[in-house]
C-alpha cells in the first residue's frame, strides 16, 4: 500500500496503488491541464477573432508593444522551466539542498516575468493611452495577458508555498513546536520582499527612462521601501537557513512534479501568446 | 525516515493528530449537523447534492408553472412581462444547473465508486467542496428573488448585447445579471472540479480485474460527461469572463458600438452549451443501461457498442454547435457542414435504442417501477430525437427557430429524456440507498400521472411552433389560433405537477415508513448491490476482485470461490493496517463560503469586500493544504461491525 518497490527505492513513474500506475495527482494535473487548453484556446481565439475583424480607429499594435522588453521577459519565462524541470529532478532524488535553489530560482524568473507585466500594462496605460476601455485591442490585450499573468502570479504563490513547506520539521505533529505560525511567518515575510523588490524594480525601469535621472536620487527617494526590501531579504535568509531534519523529501517528488506540470504548462501558453499576439504583428 | 515512506493517501492515525493545533483537529462526528458539514464520505455528498437538487427541481418546477398560468389564456395579466422574463430565465438556468446537472452528479457520487469497487473517491476533500461550491452558485444565482434589482432576465443562454450594461440596466439599476454571471462562474468551479475528481476516480480507483471494458454503463457514462464538462465548461467561462470585464470594468467584448461582436457570445455560449446537452442526457443514458438489462433478466445487448456510442456522442457533440445558430448568416458551407454533423450524431444515438431494445428482446420484463420509467425514457427520448433530426435540416429550422417548436423538442428531450431517466434512477437505488422500497402501486400511479400529464402538456407546443407561437413572449393575442393548445398545454402541466407531487409525496412516505427489503431486492448485477443497504461508510468489508463484466452477478453465482477470495483478501487488507478512510475536514465548506461571498461582492461590484472574500478562499486553501490528507484505519469483526481504531497501529 505504499509507492515503493521491492528494492525500497521510491519509483517516481508508477504508484502500485493505482489501477494504471499514474499516480493520482498527476493524472489529476493532466485532466485539469487539458481543461485549461480549451480556456486559453478560447481566450486566445477570441483575441485573434478581433485582430482580424479590427473595428475602424484600432490601434496598431506595433505602435504600443515594446517588444525587446517582452522578448526579454518572454525568455526568462522559457528558463525558469528549465529551472522548474532541475527542481523536480533534484527532489527525485533527494538533494533537498538543490530542490530550495531550483525552487528559489523559479520564483525568481516567475517574478521578473510578472515585473515586467506590471511595468508593461503601467507603461501602455500611460504612456500608449491602451486601456480595456480604450478598444476591442484593449479589451481583448489585457485580459488574455492578464489571464495568463495571474496563471503565472497563481505558479509563484504555489512554488513560495512549496519552498516554505520544504522547512517543516521532521516532528511537527508530535511536538507543540510553533511550525504552523512559523509557516505563516515565513509567507508573510515573503510576500513583503516580493512586493516591494517588483515595487522598486518597476519604479526604477519607469525612472530610468525620464530625464535627469540620478541614481543618488532614486535611492534616497525609495528608502524607506528599500530598507524595508533589505530587512525582508535578511528575514527570508535567517529563516531560510536549514536546521535540524524536516518533513520533506523523495516522497514529496509528486508533489513538487505536478506543481511543475502546471508550471510548464502556463509557460508553453506564453509561447504560443507571444508569437500570436506579439511577433506577428511585425510579419 | 518514517514520515517521508507515505503515499498521498496513507495518512496517519487521528491519534497522531491530536497533539496538533486546535484549528487542524479534525472533526470526527459521523451523525449531526457537523458530520454533514464536514463530510468527505461520496456517500453522504451524493446525498447533498441529491437533496438540494431535488429542492431546485421543485423551484424550477413551480416556475414553469407559473409560466403555463400566464399562458394559460390570451392576453393574461397574472404576471408582468418582466417577471416573466425572470422565471423563464430562472426555470431554464436553474433546470439545468440546479436540478438536473447535480441530481446526476448525486448519482455519479453516490453510486460510482459503488460500482468500481472503491471505497471512496480519488480527493475525498475535494468532492466535498464540489458539492459546497455548487451550493454557493445555486445561492448566488438565487438571491436575485430577495433583493430589490429582481432576478437574472436575459435568459439561461444571456445573448449579447441583452447582457451588456446600457441595456439591462435601461429596467431596472441592476445587478441581477451579474448575479447570473457570477453564479454561473462558480458553478462552473464546482463541475470542473467535482469532474476532474470522476475522472481520477474511474481511472485510477478500480477494484482489482474491474477492466475498462468491465466497468458499468453509468460509469462510463459517468467518465464521458466528466471529460465533456471539463472540456466544454472552459468555453463557457471565457464567455463570462468577457462578459464580466464588460460590465464590471468597462470592456467591449461585446459593446457593439465599439465594435465587439455579439455573435462571438453565440459561438462561445453554444461551443459550451451544445456538449451540456449531453452532459444532461448521457447520465441519464446511463441509468437507463443499467435498469433495463436488470428488469429484462438479461444482460445489456451490445455492451462494447452502448459505450463507443457514448463515446462517439461526447466526441461529436464538440462538432455540432452552430445548429443552435442556422438564422443568424453564417454562410451556406458553415451551415450544411454543422447540419451534416448534426444529422450524424443521431446515429450513435439510433443505436443505442436498439441496443436498449436489443437488450428488452426475449427478455423476461419486470414491470416494476423503475422499469416503468426507463421504458418511458426510450420512447419519449426517442420522440424527441425525431424533432431534433427535423431541426437539423437547416431550412425547416429556420421556421423553427424560437418557436414553441423547439420548446416542445427540448423538453420531449429533458423531460422525456433526463428527467425520466433520473426519476427511474432514484426508484431504482432508493432501496440500496435506504433500505426501502417504493410501492409498486403508487410508484406506478404516479409514473402514469407523470406520463400523461408530460405529454398533455408538451406535445400540443409541436403544433403552436408550427402554427408560429413564439418562445419567451410573456402573452398572446386571442386571434392567433393559439387559444386551445395553450389551455391544454396549462392543463397538462398541472396534471405532471401532481405527478411529481405524488412521487415525492410518494418518496417521502417509503422514506419513513416504506417496505423495509434486504440485500440486492431487484436480483441486480453490479457491484453496488454486493453490499448490505444502507451502504457501510467503508461501503465494502473487502474490497471486491472482479471476474466480469456484470460482476454481481457473477459473484451470486461462483459463491465459494468468492468466499475463500474474500477472505484471503480480508486477511490481506489486516495485515495492512485495516480498512483506510479518509478523515473528515472544515476547510472545504470554509474555502466555498469564501467563493460565495466573493461571489456577491463581486455582484455588487464591491471589489473590495471581493478581495476580502479572495483572502478567505487563500486561508481555506492554505489550511486545508496544512492539515493534509489524514485518514485513519477501521477493523472490522466477523459481522462487519466497526472495532474501534487502537493506537498505533495504522502507522506506515
Amino acid at each position: 500500500m505504499s509507492s515503493h518497490s521491492a528494492s525500497g527505492a521510491i519509483d517516481h513513474h508508477h504508484d502500485a496503488t493505482t489501477s494504471t500506475g499514474i499516480p493520482n495527482k498527476k493524472l489529476f494535473m493532466w485532466t485539469f491541464l487539458a481543461s485549461d487548453c480549451m480556456f486559453f484556446g478560447a481566450l486566445i481565439s477570441m483575441h485573434v477573432i478581433y485582430r482580424i475583424h479590427p473595428p475602424a480607429g484600432s490601434p496598431d499594435p506595433r505602435t504600443i508593444f515594446s517588444i525587446e522588453l517582452t522578448s526579454f521577459s518572454t525568455f526568462i519565462l522559457l528558463m525558469s522551466s528549465l529551472l522548474m524541470a532541475l527542481a523536480v529532478n533534484a527532489i527525485q532524488k533527494g538533494n533537498l539542498r538543490s530542490t530550495r535553489n531550483n525552487l528559489l530560482g523559479t520564483i525568481f524568473f516567475g517574478l521578473i516575468f510578472l515585473a515586467c507585466q506590471v511595468y508593461e500594462f503601467q507603461h501602455f496605460v500611460h504612456d500608449r493611452n491602451l486601456t480595456l476601455s480604450s478598444s476591442i485591442f484593449g479589451s481583448t490585450f489585457y485580459t488574455l495577458t492578464g489571464t495568463h499573468g495571474c496563471h503565472v502570479a497563481i505558479g509563484v504563490l504555489w512554488l513560495v508555498l512549496m519552498y516554505i513547506r520544504t522547512f517543516k520539521p521532521a516532528d511537527a505533529d508530535k511536538s507543540r513546536k510553533p511550525w504552523f505560525i512559523m509557516s505563516v511567518v515565513h509567507l508573510i515575510v515573503f510576500t513583503v520582499a516580493t512586493l516591494l523588490g517588483v515595487y522598486v524594480t518597476v519604479d526604477f525601469g519607469h525612472q530610468l527612462q525620464t530625464p535627469g535621472f540620478g541614481i543618488g536620487a532614486f535611492l534616497s527617494g525609495h528608502l524607506i521601501p528599500l530598507i524595508g526590501l533589505a530587512a525582508s531579504l535578511a528575514g527570508l535568509i535567517f529563516l531560510g537557513r536549514g536546521k535540524g531534519p524536516v518533513d520533506f523529501g523523495e516522497a514529496n517528488a509528486m508533489d513538487v512534479e505536478s506543481m511543475g506540470l502546471y508550471w510548464h504548462f502556463v509557460d508553453i501558453v506564453w509561447i504560443i501568446i507571444f508569437p500570436v499576439v506579439y511577433l506577428l504583428e511585425y510579419i | 525516515m518514517q514520515a517521508i515512506v507515505k503515499s498521498d493517501f496513507i495518512g496517519k492515525d487521528t491519534a497522531a493528530s491530536a497533539e496538533r493545533p486546535f484549528i487542524f483537529t479534525r472533526p470526527t462526528a459521523k451523525t449531526g449537523l457537523i458530520s454533514w458539514l464536514t463530510t468527505v464520505d461520496h456517500k453522504k455528498v451524493g446525498l447533498l447534492y441529491g437533496i438540494s437538487s431535488l429542492f431546485f427541481f421543485l423551484v424550477g418546477g413551480f416556475e414553469a408553472l407559473l409560466i403555463r398560468l400566464q399562458l394559460a389564456v390570451p392576453n393574461n395579466t397574472l404576471l408582468s412581462a418582466q417577471t416573466y422574463n425572470e422565471l423563464f430565465t430562472m426555470h431554464g438556468t436553474t433546470m439545468i444547473f440546479l436540478a438536473v446537472m447535480p441530481l446526476s452528479a448525486a448519482f455519479f457520487n453516490y453510486i460510482m465508486p459503488l460500482q468500481i469497487g472503491a471505497r471512496d473517491v480519488a480527493f475525498p476533500r475535494l468532492n466535498g467542496f464540489a458539492f459546497w461550491v455548487f451550493l454557493a452558485g445555486a445561492i448566488i444565482l438565487n438571491v436575485g428573488w430577495f433583493v430589490k434589482s429582481g432576478s437574472p432576465d436575459v435568459g439561461w443562454f444571456g445573448y449579447a448585447p441583452l447582457t451588456s450594461k446600457a441595456y439591462s440596466n435601461e429596467f431596472a439599476a441592476d445587478m441581477s445579471t451579474d448575479l447570473w454571471v457570477l453564479g454561473l462562474q462558480v458553478l462552473g468551479v464546482s463541475s470542473v472540479i467535482g469532474s476532474l475528481n470522476f475522472i481520477v476516480t474511474i481511472i485510477n480507483l478500480r477494484a482489482p480485474g474491474m477492466t475498462m471494458m468491465r466497468l458499468p454503463v453509468f460509469t462510463w457514462m459517468t467518465l464521458i460527461t466528466a471529460f465533456l464538462i471539463v472540456l466544454s465548461f472552459p468555453a463557457i467561462t471565457i464567455a463570462l469572463i468577457a462578459l464580466m470585464m464588460d460590465r464590471s470594468f468597462g470592456a467591449n467584448f461585446f459593446e457593439v458600438s465599439n465594435g465587439g461582436l455579439p455573435i462571438l457570445w453565440q459561438h462561445l455560449f453554444w461551443i459550451f452549451g451544445h456538449p451540456e446537452v449531453y452532459i444532461l442526457i448521457l447520465p441519464a443514458m446511463g441509468i437507463v443501461s443499467e435498469i433495463l438489462p436488470t428488469f429484462s433478466r438479461k444482460p445489456l445487448f451490445g455492451y462494447p457498442i452502448i459505450v463507443f456510442s457514448g463515446a462517439v456522442i461526447g466526441l461529436l457533440g464538440f462538432g455540432v454547435w452552430s445548429h443552435h445558430m442556422f438564422t443568424t448568416g453564417m454562410g451556406t458551407v458553415a451551415t450544411a457542414a454543422f447540419s451534416l454533423a448534426t444529422m450524424a450524431i443521431a446515429v450513435p444515438t439510433g443505436v443505442k435504442i436498439f441496443n436498449w431494445i436489443g437488450t428488452l428482446w426475449g427478455g423476461q420484463l419486470q414491470m416494476r417501477t423503475p422499469m416503468m420509467f426507463a421504458l418511458g425514457f426510450v420512447w419519449m427520448f426517442m420522440m424527441g430525437g425525431f424533432s431534433g433530426i427535423m431541426h437539423a435540416a437547416a431550412p425547416a429550422d429556420s421556421q423553427q427557430q424560437d418557436s414553441y417548436f423547439v420548446v416542445a423538442h427540448f423538453h420531449y428531450v429533458l423531460i422525456g429524456g433526463s428527467i425520466f431517466a433520473l426519476l427511474a434512477g432514484i426508484q431504482y437505488w432508493f432501496p440500496l440507498i435506504f433500505g426501502r422500497k417504493v410501492s409498486e402501486m403508487w410508484g406506478k400511479l404516479s409514473f402514469w400521472v407523470i406520463f400523461v400529464g408530460f405529454n398533455v402538456t408538451f406535445f400540443p407546443m409541436h403544433f403552436l411552433g408550427l402554427n408560429g407561437m413564439p418562445r419567451r413572449t410573456f402573452t398572446y393575442d386571442g386571434n392567433m389560433g393559439w387559444n386551445s393548445a395553450n389551455f391544454i398545454a396549462t392543463v397538462g402541466a398541472m396534471i405532471l405537477g401532481i405527478g411529481i407531487a405524488v412521487y415525492f409525496a410518494v418518496m417521502v412516505y417509503t422514506y419513513f415508513k416504506g417496505e423495509k427489503v434486504g440485500r440486492d431486492p431487484w436480483g441486480a448485477r453490479t457491484l453496488e448491490w454486493s453490499i448490505p443497504n444502507p451502504p457501510p461508510e467503508y461501503n465494502f468489508a473487502v474490497t471486491p476482485t472482479v471476474h466480469a463484466r456484470d460482476a454481481f452477478w457473477y459473484e451470486k453465482h461462483h459463491q465459494a470461490e468468492i468466499a475463500t477470495e474474500k477472505e484471503l483478501h480480508a486477511k490481506e487488507e489486516e495485515s495492512h493496517g485495516g480498512i483506510h478512510m479518509p478523515s473528515q475536514s472544515w476547510f472545504p465548506i470554509i474555502t466555498a463560503t469564501g467563493m460565495l461571498a466573493g461571489g456577491l461582492f463581486f455582484a455588487n461590484h464591491n471589489f473590495l469586500g471581493a478581495i476580502a472574500a479572495g483572502v478567505v478562499v487563500f486561508i481555506g486553501v492554505y489550511l486545508w493544504a496544512w492539515e493534509g490528507p489524514g485518514g485513519y484505519h477501521l477493523h472490522l469483526d466477523k459481522d462487519g461491525n466497526t472495532i474501534e481504531p487502537k493506537d498505533g497501529h495504522g502507522h506506515h
